[in-house]
């Protein structure tokens, strides 16, 4: 009943979000659409935050996401964007591979320095690359969908449908997760360690597979959100950049994966409406927004961040 | 039923993006109620108004709007810029910041045309944001002014129809640089660089060791530094260079970076050993005064400031300016100045009779536009006409103790056509290649 | 030879400075576990306040002594003050919450605060240069040292020591380890661990403070100067291990020489030299260098 309920619900707020691209400005599609490819890199936050990991490096994979669709189109001029967002999120997916062996050792603020640190010497290694344009960063080619190649009003429609539909899968395919053996051991993971090793579950290999999954969506939204903005530059891989979706992840609250888009769309429409509002006191006005959610939204944080000694509501994926 | 927390929390979640929406939808709209939007011209104005690149350029670029749009608005300029606004229709302008990610940037360049559909942008500093927001606005048609972003690759890359750029491009500054400094210290025998490391300082580096190699290629390199940006201290390359044989030292160091470079390297005399040369030294003067070495070269990204000719519109400009903000304006000031005026006279010219002139009418006048400004005069020679070059002046720095003010003397001044690229060729490859064609 | 003094020198210097900025933020996430974003404004607001004095000290003919000693003082009340009000103010209502929304609240707290700055001090740059040109410097050799400089590396000895001491040997020290090592168990001695909260909190701010009052001289006092001072110490502390003052040390002389010698001898990996001195550290030592012996919890 819950499940269906829950389904019809989603697929409103879907179906909703899908027909608004035909009524809503450009600069609001726009806005939507960068916000729900920040949202996939959100998600990735949020299956290593059940875990009880706080990852201050996603930037790594956002920036190699969307540095691989700007070099593939510029080199093979492949124009697809479904294909980019893909190679996007398998660059970035086997990158999170590689490191998660080192990463999966580790826990606490040192997993997120460790990370930050791998995010920022990929940053160094661009800042050095002038070939690829150093700290100005270089364009990315406009894509084009199945062969249709649309332009202005059109090419704003089809990247917003395109993204919303990978969000959808990508929100499916995590829920899914999260109901799999090794999603519901996340909060295991998070309370006591031993105990999972107890069970016969290997703990790093667990938390290596989670490293894989936030890689491959971190690395999907850098590649949507390259082709969204169409430049890159290495200030993606910096570690402000982390911190930003760290903080998204928290103003929404990470026990479920709707939340992640919703609050990622609400911190760009903040932000941008901070900025129209007040174009020098635009910081006070945003850290004051997050300041009084923080306080008076308790429950839309706090029932989603629980603590051993709380009293454990039903999770609910 | 749905779990009450994450039902609680959409919710919630769900109000707040109505609310900000809301919000940021009726912006426009009480904008817009402030005057008839037929008669007034609506300009964007973007640069920095937070963090560390806000008070040497993104702020002295503000206010040199706001000053001049005010004087035109009056039709307080000199002829031949004295109608009123744009062409008799008033100008009405709005400030965003600069500061974010590319993202961000390309956000609010968005919002800007089509939300409040600002008739142009003029705005950006760093060549990052330009490089970003220029691809959107051909696609918007959004006439787009660059004032201070200083790489050359926006008209290198491909030919633009609505992006323009009145102030010459940094180039320019360093290929100047190297000849003054020949032209002055002819007994140079090795140089050293201190610039910050990303795109601008690997940029001004480049094309002053290239310049330097073609003008004098027995002249040797010794350190170069690329510390990071606003990295504050630099303790260590201080003792670097102390322990360097170099009599010159470039930097393209700005502002902030700037002082605290020549303040820790004033404590331990560095200057005594080395000669600076400051590509963009001039912002920095005002507030540096006695602490910049004296006998330090100066450039000013392009005939701006104390380096500006001797005019009445010069004289005019830094009067209005002065008065209103106490301090001389500093050559953001004047980048931000030549723009608006460039688009205005482009904007006048296209304009037929009462109706407002479109983009295509105003980019098409504007292509290959050339003036005189505060700054001496200016012609879109390259770029396919979209890009400016100017002459350019460097000096040298005195502090002058009777009149407690900075001074620039030992002006040299350099034509447009000697330390530009000529049209049609990479800055890079015409720096590499010998800077043929340059006409001194 | 030269080369080699220089770069024990400069990693001295940029030690004392790493530390001063890490000492603070170490203790206040030792003791209640939050990553303090905002630790970057008591610095900004510590470097502001020491060029707010010495704009109203110097040039009037006073002693120099005076007005370090003004600079200093002047930074570290405002730090006092203002890491009362966030501490009193803001945090204590989102104490039992989950570290990680405490960490968001210290993120609002520096955004805002960031802006505060441009209210009070507008936009624009303050010079503060006088005290460091009026120690004047000392010629060894080639090289010419800044006896500010010297002093830096002297002020952040002291500062060890101090704190040294007064972790060991002084009651109120003592009670603050006990937190830092267990805060539940100390709580059930009797320790009373919200006035504990709030001191380290208030200290932390002092430190942050001082940080920004004696690198003010040195640097031009600008918007964002506190941003890349969190990262900075941020890594210092994940390097030393939580908590640990000496660990702190350590972190800020290995990365400070480190730093140095990059500089002197591959300027091309500075820009790596802070992350891959963390990365080779965490490597060898997971929990960082000088790590608490950690009871297994089953």
């Amino acid at each position: 009943m819950a499940k269906q309920g829950r389904i019809a619900a989603s697929s409103a707020l879907l179906a909703a979000a899908a027909v608004a691209a035909l009524v809503l400005p450009g600069w609001m599609i726009s806005l939507a659409t960068i916000a729900f490819a920040n949202g996939l890199v959100v998600l990735g936050l949020i299956v290593l935050w059940r875990a009880g990991l706080v990852s201050f490096g996603q930037a790594l994979y956002y920036c190699i996401g969307a540095y691989a669709v700007a070099l593939v189109g510029r080199w093979t001029g492949m124009t697809d964007a479904l294909v980019l967002a893909l190679i996007g999120g398998g660059s970035a997916g086997l990158v999170a591979f590689g490191v998660g062996f080192l990463l999966a050792r580790y826990r606490e603020i040192f997993f997120a320095m460790l990370s930050l640190a791998l995010s920022m010497i990929l940053y160094g290694l661009l800042v050095k690359t002038e070939s690829l344009g150093s700290t100005d960063g270089f364009s990315v080619i406009a894509p084009t969908f199945f062969g249709y190649a649309p332009h202005q009003q059109a090419l704003l429609v089809a990247l917003y449908w395109l993204v919303l539909a990978i969000c959808a899968v990508a929100a499916l395919l995590v829920g899914a997760y999260f109901r799999s053996v090794g999603g519901a051991l996340a909060i295991p993971l998070r309370d006591n360690e031993i105990r999972v090793e107890f069970l016969g579950m290997s703990a790093s290999r667990l938390i290596h597979t989670k490293l894989v999954i936030s890689g491959l969506l971190g690395g999907m939204g850098g590649a949507l959100a390259a082709l969204a903005v169409g430049h890159v530059d290495p200030n993606m891989s910096y570690w402000t950049t982390s911190g930003e979706f760290v903080f998204i992840t928290i103003l929404a609250g990470a026990g479920s994966v709707v939340p992640a888009f919703v609050g990622s769309l609400a911190f760009e429409s903040v932000r941008s409406f901070a900025f129209a509002m007040l174009p020098q006191l635009w910081q006070m006005l945003l850290g004051s927004v997050l300041l009084l959610t923080i306080l008076f939204l308790p429950q839309g944080l706090g029932s989603l961040i629980m603590r051993p000694r709380w009293r454990r509501d039903a999770e609910a994926p | 039923m749905l779990n009450r927390g994450s039902a609680l929390g959409g919710v919630l979640g769900s109000f707040w993006v109505l609310v900000s929406w809301f919000g940021v939808a009726t912006t426009p709209a009480q904008a817009q109620k402030a005057s008839p939007p037929a008669a007034s011209v609506k300009l964007g104005i973007v640069s920095f108004l937070t963090g560390p690149a806000a008070s040497p350029f993104g702020i002295p670029g503000r206010n040199g709007a706001e000053i001049m749009i005010e004087a035109m608005n009056g039709g307080k300029v000199p002829a031949p810029f004295n109608k009123v606004g744009f062409g008799g229709s008033n100008i009405e302008a709005k400030y965003i910041d600069e500061t974010g990610s590319a993202a961000n940037v390309v956000t609010e360049f968005r919002n800007l045309v089509q939300r409040d559909q600002v008739d142009a942008v003029i705005g950006y500093v760093s060549s990052g944001n330009c490089l970003a927001v220029t691809p959107l606005a051909e696609e918007l048609k959004a006439l787009t002014v660059f004032y201070d972003c200083g790489t050359p690759r926006i008209f290198e890359e491909k030919p633009r129809s609505y992006v323009f750029r009145v102030s010459p491009h940094a180039t320019m500054d360093n290929v100047a640089a190297a000849r003054y400094l020949l032209a002055k210290k002819q007994d140079v025998t090795s140089y050293s660089g201190i610039n910050q490391n990303y795109a601008w300082g690997q940029d001004s580096w480049r094309d002053f060791a290239g310049a330097m190699q073609v003008l004098a290629p027995k002249v040797t390199v010794d350190k170069t530094l690329f510390p990071k940006l606003f990295a504050g201290e630099y303790g260590a390359e201080v003792s670097t260079l102390l322990t360097s044989k170099s009599q010159v030292l470039h930097t393209s160091f700005y502002d902030g970076d700037l002082e605290a470079f020549i303040y820790q390297e004033q404590a331990r005399a560095l200057d005594k050993r080395m000669t600076i040369i400051a590509t963009t030294g001039e912002a920095a003067i005002w507030r540096l005064r006695d602490k910049m070495p004296n006998g330090s070269l100066i450039g000013a990204r392009g005939p701006n400031g104390p380096l500006a000719p001797d005019s009445e519109f010069n004289r005019w400009f830094q009067k209005i300016y002065s008065d209103r903000y106490n301090i001389p304006p500093t050559y953001p000031a004047y980048q931000m100045a030549m723009s608006l005026l460039g688009l205005k006279l482009a904007y006048e010219k296209a304009k037929k009779g009462d109706a407002k002139p479109t983009s295509d009418e105003v980019a098409a006048a504007f292509k290959g536009i050339e003036f005189e400004g505060p700054s001496g005069s200016v012609k879109l020679a390259i770029g396919d006409g979209h890009q400016g070059i100017s002459e350019t002046a460097y000096g040298t720095y005195r502090f002058n103790k009777e009149k407690n003010e900075p001074e620039i003397v030992d002006v040299m001044r350099f034509p447009a056509e000697c330390v530009n690229p000529p049209a049609g060729i990479n800055a890079d490859d015409w720096i590499k290649e010998g800077m043929k064609g340059a006409k001194c | 030879m030269l080369t080699a003094f220089a770069i024990l020198v400069d990693g001295l210097v940029y030690a004392a400075y790493l530390f001063i900025v890490a000492i603070g933020l170490t203790l206040i996430f030792g003791v209640m576990k939050i990553l303090n974003v905002a630790h970057g404004s008591f610095y900004t607001f510590g470097a502001y306040g020491a060029a707010t004095a010495v704009g109203i000290y110097f040039d009037r003919g006073l002693p120099d002594a005076g007005g370090f000693l003004l600079m200093v003082l002047f930074a570290m009340t405002l730090g006092l003050a203002l890491g009362l009000i966030l501490e009193r103010g803001i945090m204590r209502l989102v104490y039992g919450k989950d570290e990680v929304v405490m960490v968001l609240v210290t993120y609002a707290a520096f955004l805002i605060l960031e802006d505060i700055v441009i209210l009070v001090w507008g936009p624009g740059s303050y010079a503060t240069y006088q005290p460091l040109l009026a120690a004047g410097n000392i010629e060894v050799g080639e090289l010419i040292l800044s006896n500010y400089d010297l002093g830096l590396i002297m002020v952040a000895a002291l500062l060890a020591a101090a704190s040294y001491w007064a972790l060991k040997f002084t009651r109120y020290g003592r009670l603050l380890t006990a937190v830092i090592f267990d805060r539940e168990t100390a709580a059930a001695f009797g320790i009373n661990v919200k006035v504990v909260y709030t001191v380290t909190f208030v200290i932390g701010a002092v430190l942050g403070a001082l940080g920004g009052a004696i690198m003010a001289p040195k640097i031009a006092v600008t918007l964002g100067i506190g941003v890349e001072v969190i990262v900075l110490a941020f890594a210092v502390v994940a390097i030393g291990g939580m908590g640990s003052i000496e660990g702190a040390l350590a972190g800020a002389l290995i990365v400070g020489i480190c730093r140095a010698a990059a500089v002197h001898l591959v300027p091309q990996v500075e820009l790596f030299v802070i992350y891959g001195v963390m990365a080779l550290v965490l490597l060898i030592r997971p929990y960082g260098l000088f790590v608490r012996a950690q009871p297994r919890k089953i």
